[in-house]
């Protein structure tokens, strides 16, 4: 059963690379400003899960519904649209452009919003501010430390007030305080502005962050509190 | 469960009393299960065994210390004021009696209540506390060996786990330091059970083939 009022439904997701099938009538939801932890084994199929949620991958089989509309079916630059507008990203690392400084990369949503320049780096400042690493506004993201760098990936992935963020092990590369630091930030502040985050997680501790978890195993996603 | 319950369990362990070398376990059976069947679960344990058919007294014994016992066995004594107790509440019933009467001759088979009891027990999360994963172990073997899915008990029991996790996570949120570290030394405890839920739900196939040989 879907729960009413989800703002982001996926029902019998599919999908194989070559002969590996990565997920298997995997279903899924998420209510504004909830979080949910995906959880399961290495390989089991949660990063192409999130990736098919976010419509970053096109699954094989089955439907992802975002706020009413189905969004498998939208052409590759409706979808980077959506992406851009209503969604943000968080990743374990690797995604902050290595040529801007901080500040310049959490305005970069806003910049490809439409925002002016000086407006939407005012903004980027108050957010590296809110998470604690305003003194990197001016640095590259090869000057700042691990955790540094991840509250900067934050503060971009929740700049443009997004509707879901998508994060994928955005604690991995983190010290056990770092990563709690990040996670109470990110949290709070997805709750704050009814926020969705789906949070893709190996670790207990991160996934204790979460109003709920799945658990995928082998490809299908399940959800413990639905199935009773 | 208090700490001293804990203590207790620790020093009364017979790898502590035993100065005499012991074999090293084939599997995790006796790390775990030397003195963790606690007196609230013999009852189930015995009756988990008894699903499989009747049994007598002494073999209903022998099955127990074979499974879980094997360095605390059972006294006939808990055997019998058990199953008086099973008796008493209609869980078993006698089967028959073999000639020359004492309790150990009695044959015990379980009820239908019996089974529904045993059902509820498997399905019912543990509390969580420290080192419970030994009556996790004890309910992990008898579910494959009652053919029920010892992978959902599991995660049952993960989802317990978890949401005393989010309790004192949201505790440690708005809490000071102490309540923080308070708060982090339980949950570190609790991911170790975790681990140790998702380790054990790895290896149930492996598991399951040693307890049914
Ligand atoms: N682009 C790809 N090409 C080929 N195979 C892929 C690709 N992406 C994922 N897979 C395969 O699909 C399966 C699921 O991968 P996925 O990355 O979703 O797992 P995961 O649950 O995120 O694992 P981890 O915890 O290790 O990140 C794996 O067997 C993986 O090898
Ligand atoms: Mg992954």
């Amino acid at each position: 059963m879907i729960p009413a009022g989800s703002l982001l439904v996926a029902e019998g997701l599919r999908k194989t690379f070559g002969s590996t099938t990565a997920l298997d009538d995997a279903s899924f939801s998420v209510h504004p400003g909830e979080v949910v932890a995906v959880m399961g084994p290495s390989g089991s199929g949660k990063s192409t899960l999130l990736h098919c949620l976010a419509g970053i991958v096109r699954p094989d089989a089955g439907s992802v519904t975002y706020a009413g509309r189905e969004i498998t079916g939208l052409s590759d630059a409706e979808r980077s649209a959506l992406r851009r507008s209503d969604f943000g990203f968080v990743f374990q690392f690797g995604q902050l452009v290595p040529e801007l400084s901080c500040v310049e990369n959490v305005a970069l949503p806003l910049r490809l919003g439409g925002v002016k320049r000086k407006e939407a780096e005012r903004t980027a400042r108050e957010w590296l501010e809110r998470l604690e690493v305003g003194d990197t506004a001016r640095k590259r993201p090869g000057d700042v430390s691990g955790g540094q760098g991840q509250r900067v990936a934050v503060a971009r992935a929740l700049v443009a007030s997004p509707k879901v963020v998508f994060a994928d092990e955005p604690t991995g590369a983190l010290d056990t305080l770092n990563g709690e630091r990040v996670m109470s930030l990110l949290t709070d502040t997805a709750r704050r502005q009814n926020t969705a985050v789906v949070l893709v997680t190996h670790e207990t501790r991160v996934a204790a962050y979460s109003d709920r978890e799945i658990i995928v195993r082998d490809g299908r996603a399940r959800d413990p509190e639905r199935v009773a | 469960m208090s700490s001293s319950a804990v203590r207790v369990r620790v020093a009364r362990s017979p790898r502590f009393r035993d100065p005499r070398p012991q074999r090293r376990p084939r599997y995790t059976h006796r790390v775990y299960t030397l003195s963790t069947v606690t007196l609230m679960s013999i009852g189930h344990a015995l009756l988990g065994l008894l699903e499989a058919g009747p049994r007598h007294g002494y073999d209903l014994k022998r099955a127990f210390d074979e499974r879980f016992g094997q360095d605390r066995p059972l006294h006939y004594g808990q055997v019998y004021s058990t199953m008086s107790r099973l008796l008493k509440n209609g869980l078993v019933e006698v089967d028959g009696v073999e000639s020359g009467g004492g309790p150990e001759r009695k044959r015990y088979a379980i009820t239908d209540a019996g089974i529904t009891d045993v059902e509820r027990w498997l399905a019912r999360p543990e509390k969580p506390e420290p080192y419970l994963q030994s009556t996790l172990y004890t309910k992990v073997v008898l579910a494959l060996l009652t053919g029920r899915s010892a992978a959902e008990l599991l995660d049952g029991q993960r989802a317990e786990h978890l949401r005393l996790m989010r309790i004192l996570t949201d505790r440690k949120r708005s809490g000071d330091l102490a309540d923080q570290l308070i708060c982090d030394h339980a949950l570190f405890h609790l991911e170790a059970d975790l681990r140790w839920l998702e380790l054990t739900a790895a290896r149930l196939d492996q598991l399951a083939s040693e307890v049914r040989a």
